[in-house]
């Protein structure tokens, strides 16, 4: 069972602000999930290769050329706050 | 017989004999979608003059003679395809005003066809949901019955063809999301085989998952459009490099010797009487027209649900890392530092079920825990790919349901996501095992709702599979079948 302790630390890997009273609800709703998910325990995969991905094919390698151009213009024209070319953020470094 | 009533395959013959041109059917389809989306809600997004520029390219390229089957048709796209200059949301806030720089793979080929983009479907929060109610535009209404939800999360593409607003629309299936939406609202859907089509510019929920497919009235409509969307595409590099066939070309080779497996866990407790029922006559149906029916097992279908919460939600919550608040998407006023920045910006954007499943991701990926869920569920995976592999050494393709009941009541399954999560339980090892699924309307149950027949096929048999829902659209007329009242 998840704690409170342990929803607020998921809450930060995950990046998420939890509101006030968000955490409990959170709490109960991912404990449900996970008790659900507890049935795999149960069963026994020893020396079971793990499946990563449906196709078992190898990774495509490409020529070693420039096939990318410079979309940056475009990109930031969606951008939330740019300057100079810069994707601005609140100040990092004091 | 009016233009809505028509197939895709009937409107393409109509356009090359010019009996009715691409800009008259798209105007045609624009007011459909006018008159009904306060109704339904299929769409998130409707640019008309965007629209009818494509359909006068698609009239000037018909009167040149050089047209495609799909030259000049509207067809909708769901709202997670990347198209250059539209809006496109996903159904979340946080991407609420995010105009795509660039068009997705499966766009490009749609315009290289010359089809027209009808506009964007409204769907579940970034394809997280079964109901179409987690979207940020609002819920989806089935169209046979405006208190019933129409299955998602390709709810909107699903309710656009069963209301007729689209003779055809795109959705994606990671868990069951074109299968289910098409049981519940009585039309042709296909997810194809994982690789088939590219992912490219389709934005990403659980990557070993996702596939494109399509939602249509028939078989033969899935087929044409399937022959578009399918393809190698070297910017997704799970695409697979392999020929497609001429999907239509192949439809009419009838099942004959077809033998259809029936996984006997498919028909134990959790299925309702009112979906069996159809079910059994639709397979009844296919021996009467030449199949032969073999019992098969799927020992380890029960612990596809445990398996996909903990794997999709692992692969979504490191795809959704990137909305960071700073390149593109919503970003938060005011933050006072850069962590804020991000934490508030994905608190405001994320709706509840995306959240829930960002922190399920986040925490079975984590130190210490990461072999107990993740490593152990991608074990688990390979069992349930093997059940089918052992099944298909007995069966050509394996039939059953696409979803335990009907349609549901809206708000009748939200207080409980659990619940919710178990309703997957005949689509989600599909997409485990990679395999290619289809659903076809082959009935009704409880409250004349629609019941879905599903399809499953051996890996890149999607032509084979759409020859078997070919055969029973000619035998029988569900797929015929339209909700009243969108006349």
């Amino acid at each position: 069972m998840l704690s409170l302790e342990q929803i607020a630390r998921i809450a930060h890997l995950a990046r998420l602000e939890l509101a006030a009273g968000e955490d409990a609800a959170m709490q109960q709703q991912l404990n449900s999930i996970l008790a659900m998910v507890d049935a795999m325990a149960a069963v026994d995969t020893e020396g079971v290769e793990p499946m990563s991905h449906p196709q078992q094919v190898t990774q495509r390698l490409r020529e070693d050329r420039v096939t990318e151009v410079d979309a940056r213009a475009i990109f930031q024209s969606i951008a939330p706050e740019v300057e100079d070319g810069l994707y601005l953020v609140p100040k990092v470094i004091e | 017989m009016s233009l809505h009533r028509s197939t895709l395959a009937q409107l393409s013959a109509k356009l090359a004999a010019k009996e009715v041109s691409s800009v008259e059917l798209t105007r045609h389809y624009l007011a459909r979608i006018e008159a009904w989306q306060p109704s339904l809600n299929a769409f998130i997004t409707v640019d008309a003059q965007k629209s009818l520029a494509q359909a006068k390219s698609a009239d000037e390229r018909i009167a040149k003679g050089n047209a495609a089957p799909l030259t000049g048709i509207p067809v909708a796209h769901k709202d997670l395809f990347c198209a250059k200059g539209w809006r496109t949301t996903c159904g979340s806030k946080i991407l609420s005003n995010f105009i795509a720089p660039y068009d997705a793979h499966v766009i490009e080929q749609f315009d290289r066809a010359g089809a027209v983009l009808l506009g964007k479907t409204n769907m579940d929060e970034f394809a997280m949901g079964s109901s179409n109610e987690n979207s940020a535009f609002g819920p989806v209404r089935n169209p046979w019955d405006l208190q019933a939800v129409p299955g998602g999360s390709s709810g909107g593409s699903a309710a656009a063809v069963a209301a007729m607003l689209a003779p055809a629309a795109t959705g994606t299936d990671t868990g069951g999301s074109i299968r289910q939406p098409a049981s519940f609202t009585g039309v042709s859907g296909l997810r194809p085989t994982y690789g088939r089509v590219s992912r490219y510019g389709m934005v990403a929920f659980a990557s070993s998952l996702d596939q494109g497919g399509v939602l249509a009235r028939t078989a033969q409509d899935m087929a044409l459009v399937l022959s578009v969307m399918a393809g190698f595409d070297e910017r997704d590099s799970t695409c697979m490099d392999r020929p497609t066939d001429d999907y239509a070309a192949g439809l009419g080779k009838g099942v004959k010797g077809l033998r259809i497996g029936v996984p006997r866990e498919y028909f134990a407790s959790g299925l309702s009487q009112d979906v069996a029922a159809p079910i059994q006559a639709a397979i009844e149906e296919y021996q009467r027209l030449g199949a032969t029916v073999v019992e098969v097992s799927l020992p380890n279908q029960a612990l596809s649900v445990p398996v996909y919460y903990v794997l999709a939600p692992a692969e979504a919550s490191s795809n959704l890392s990137r909305y960071d608040g700073v390149r593109y998407g919503h970003r938060a006023d005011q933050p006072g530092d850069l962590m804020q920045l991000y934490k508030r910006s994905r608190a405001e954007g994320f709706g509840p079920e995306v959240k829930r499943r960002i922190m399920i991701g986040a925490y079975v990926l984590s130190h210490g825990y990461y072999d107990a869920y993740y490593l152990k569920a991608q074990k688990i995976r390979r069992l349930i790919a093997r059940d089918f592999a052992q099944a298909f050494e007995q069966c050509d393709v394996i039939m059953g349901p696409s979803a335990p009941s009907v349609a549901y009541d809206l708000g009748s399954k939200t207080t409980d996501p659990v619940q919710m999560y178990l309703d997957d339980l005949y689509t989600i090892p599909i997409n485990l095992a990679g395999l290619p699924g289809m659903s076809i309307p082959c009935g009704f149950g409880d409250k004349a709702r629609p019941v879905g027949l599903q399809i499953v096929g051996n890996y890149f048999d999607e032509s084979r599979m759409l020859s078997v829902a070919h055969a029973f659209q000619q035998a029988t007329d569900w797929h015929t079948r339209m909700p009243g009242g969108f006349e």
